[in-house]
């Protein structure tokens, strides 16, 4: 087993300690630990007490019928204080959402910050706050987004696609209200796609909640955002482009399946595309530091685009 | 580690902890189990070890040594040891919930469940029941372990970069005040000492690894810094308007940003646009295609017509 085994034991006994009768299942989920796993610990921890190790020394543990007791553990049956990173993780995460409309005005926040400072000691308090981790203005449409999903009501809303550049109408059944990467999202059952969508909150146009329960079906599953909340599926086109220096952010900006240095800063990205479109209108922003390589036929549409535009300036100029 | 070594630690602990009056090396051979009763180099050698692993999971082992004693005394104090007791109201417990969840990657994510594993073991109640809001933030920039470690311990870094536009990586020598999120991409902020002044990095531009320099304790971060303006700072630039006309029925988006909106009589209307950057306002026209064109000012519109012409070949 890893070498986070002691620190685990170190919180395991005192959390046995002060939840007598604590259930084997229970214990091995909020462990992240498989029963068998917690057994092991358990028999572990039996074996190990005071020094001289005569049986009135060591550890007590029983686990007969799944309820855990322990007993002659004093000497831990405290948890070991919070490290700097520890306690820093939860303070730079409280402080950010201090900056959702949500809590701004709750004194619970500044509560719990006081409290986790005071018992985290100096070190943490500096760091914490040198770590900072900013969120934008909450877009106006939030605020009645995330009660409409706390209270389960459907939502009819008006949302711009910039892909497309269009305002599409859409009825939706929230399921939660995420925030990635510093943008807040709506994630709900889209009627119009049949299937889960992720909303930009500040690209809905309107919003209505309507009075009609969110009855999203079975299979309504929330997406799990780890990687992102954009993943490109399987079935997308594959485009290759070419950018220069002045174009490499589109690597660091989109999600690309392949990204090869060409040297003095030049870089070729692979990018799945669902609409081509999307990809054109990319084009025509990169200009001169960024050339559609594959597939020629993209190429073609991004040099058609460009003539139309080009015609308006001969016109005006 | 080892089942056997990890029993051996658990008693060490324990056995520190238990003790009232230091305890020299020779003492803990005795009374730990697993240690080298015959050699003295071996056992030496594992309780340095033990020592030290005990320090890294934040174990504060005392070293006492008296002036007619040769031999050091170690223990555990309890009250540096501890958690001390905190409670936690209702709502206090759902929002250290929340809060634990937020970040995705290993070293803050590891950090945070064992923040909130030790405050359940204290007996707190964290409530985890399903939030309707999630909120997470990502750290997934190589550098960000590394400048992490170097804010918390106060330390110099020296790291390769690549500006924005230019294509070669210089390195810079920087003592960090601190790491900032702003839509979704961390800046390290601080002093550059080559350049004798503060900067601000972006984190997805740093090349390679970040490597401490200089001695843990050794960056002072000034009275009264203000981070995030730093970073801010960055992004801002004088406003100007520009004169964009649209055709009709087209570009939502950039009708919703107008300023002002005037319908025209030929088919395309007028909006009026704010911007700071006219190269970042031309690649968002240029975007639009045929839908959108600038007539003024005259920098923004021939920076469309360079990027339609690129475009072109």
């Amino acid at each position: 087993m890893s070498s986070d085994r002691l620190p685990r034991l170190l919180a395991l006994v005192p959390y046995l300690m002060s939840h007598p009768g604590a259930e084997v299942p229970e214990v091995a989920e909020l462990f992240g630990l498989s029963e068998k796993q917690l057994i092991d610990d358990l028999q572990l921890v039996w074996m190990c007490g005071l020094p001289g190790h005569t049986p009135g020394d060591l550890i007590d543990v029983s686990w007969d019928g799944g309820e855990i007791i322990i007993d002659n553990a004093d000497t831990i049956a405290r948890p070991l204080k919070l490290g700097v990173d520890e306690a820093s993780a939860l303070l730079v995460a409280l402080r950010m959402l201090g900056e959702l409309p949500e809590f701004k005005d709750m004194d619970v926040l500044g509560r719990v910050i006081a409290k986790l400072e005071s018992a985290a000691g100096e070190g943490a308090a500096t760091v914490s706050a040198q770590v900072q981790v900013e969120i934008g203005a909450a877009p106006g449409a939030h605020a009645a987004i995330t009660d409409a999903t706390r209270r389960r009501r459907r939502l009819s809303l008006r949302y711009y696609v910039p892909g497309r550049d269009e305002i599409t109408p859409r009825e939706v059944d929230p399921i939660r209200v995420v925030l990635v990467d510093g943008r807040h999202y709506l994630e709900g059952w889209c009627y119009r796609a049949e299937a889960m969508r992720m909303f930009r909150v500040d690209r809905i146009v309107e919003v209505e909640v309507l009075d009609v329960p969110a009855d999203p079906p079975a299979e309504a599953e929330p997406m799990d955002v780890a990687e992102g909340v954009f993943r490109p599926s399987e079935s997308d086109e594959l485009v290759e482009l070419e950018v220069t220096p002045m174009g490499r952010w589109v690597a660091e900006y989109y999600p690309c399946e392949e990204v090869a240095e060409l040297g003095e800063g030049r870089l070729r990205v692979t990018l799945r595309v669902r609409d081509q479109s999307w990809l054109v209108r990319l084009a025509l922003r990169l200009g001169e530091n960024g050339t559609v390589v594959a597939p020629p036929s993209l190429a073609e549409q991004v040099a058609d685009a460009a003539r139309q535009a080009l015609a308006n300036y001969e016109h005006v100029a | 580690m080892s089942r056997r070594k990890t029993e051996r630690l658990l008693n060490l602990v324990i056995c520190l902890l238990a003790t009232h009056r230091p305890l020299s090396a020779e003492q803990i051979r005795q009374a730990v189990p697993g240690y080298d009763p015959d050699n003295d180099e071996a056992f030496q050698r594992m309780f340095e070890r033990d020592k030290n692993e005990l320090r890294e999971i934040g174990i504060p082992i005392e070293v006492h040594k008296d002036p007619w004693d040769d031999d050091p005394g170690y223990r555990i104090v309890r009250e540096a040891y501890e958690l001390p007791e905190i409670t936690l109201e209702h709502d206090e417990a759902a929002i250290i919930g929340l809060a634990a969840q937020v970040w995705q990657r290993a070293s803050l994510a590891e950090a945070a469940s064992g923040a909130l594993l030790k405050l359940r073991a204290g007996g707190v109640r964290a409530d985890l029941s399903p939030s309707p809001l999630e909120l997470r933030v990502d750290t997934r920039d190589p550098a960000f372990p590394p400048l992490w470690e170097a804010v918390r311990d106060r330390r110099a870094v020296t790291f390769g970069y690549r500006r924005a536009a230019g294509e070669s990586v210089l390195t810079r020598t920087v003592e960090p005040w601190g790491v900032v999120s702003r839509r979704g991409r961390w800046y390290v902020v601080g002093h550059d000492r080559d350049r004798g002044a503060s900067r601000v990095f972006r984190l997805s531009r740093i090349v390679g690894a970040v490597t401490p320099i200089g001695r843990p304790g050794s960056v002072t971060v000034p009275e009264g810094v203000d981070l995030r303006a730093m970073v801010g700072y960055q992004e801002m630039g004088v406003e100007r308007t520009a004169l964009i006309r649209v055709r009709r029925g087209t570009c939502l988006g950039l009708r919703r940003a107008a300023q002002e909106l005037r319908p025209g009589s030929d088919g395309w209307d007028e909006a009026e646009l704010t911007f700071s950057d006219a190269e970042w306002l031309a690649g968002w026209i240029a975007s639009l295609g045929s839908d959108a064109v600038v007539v003024d000012p005259p920098d923004a519109r021939e920076a469309v017509i360079r990027r339609l012409k690129g475009a072109l070949q």
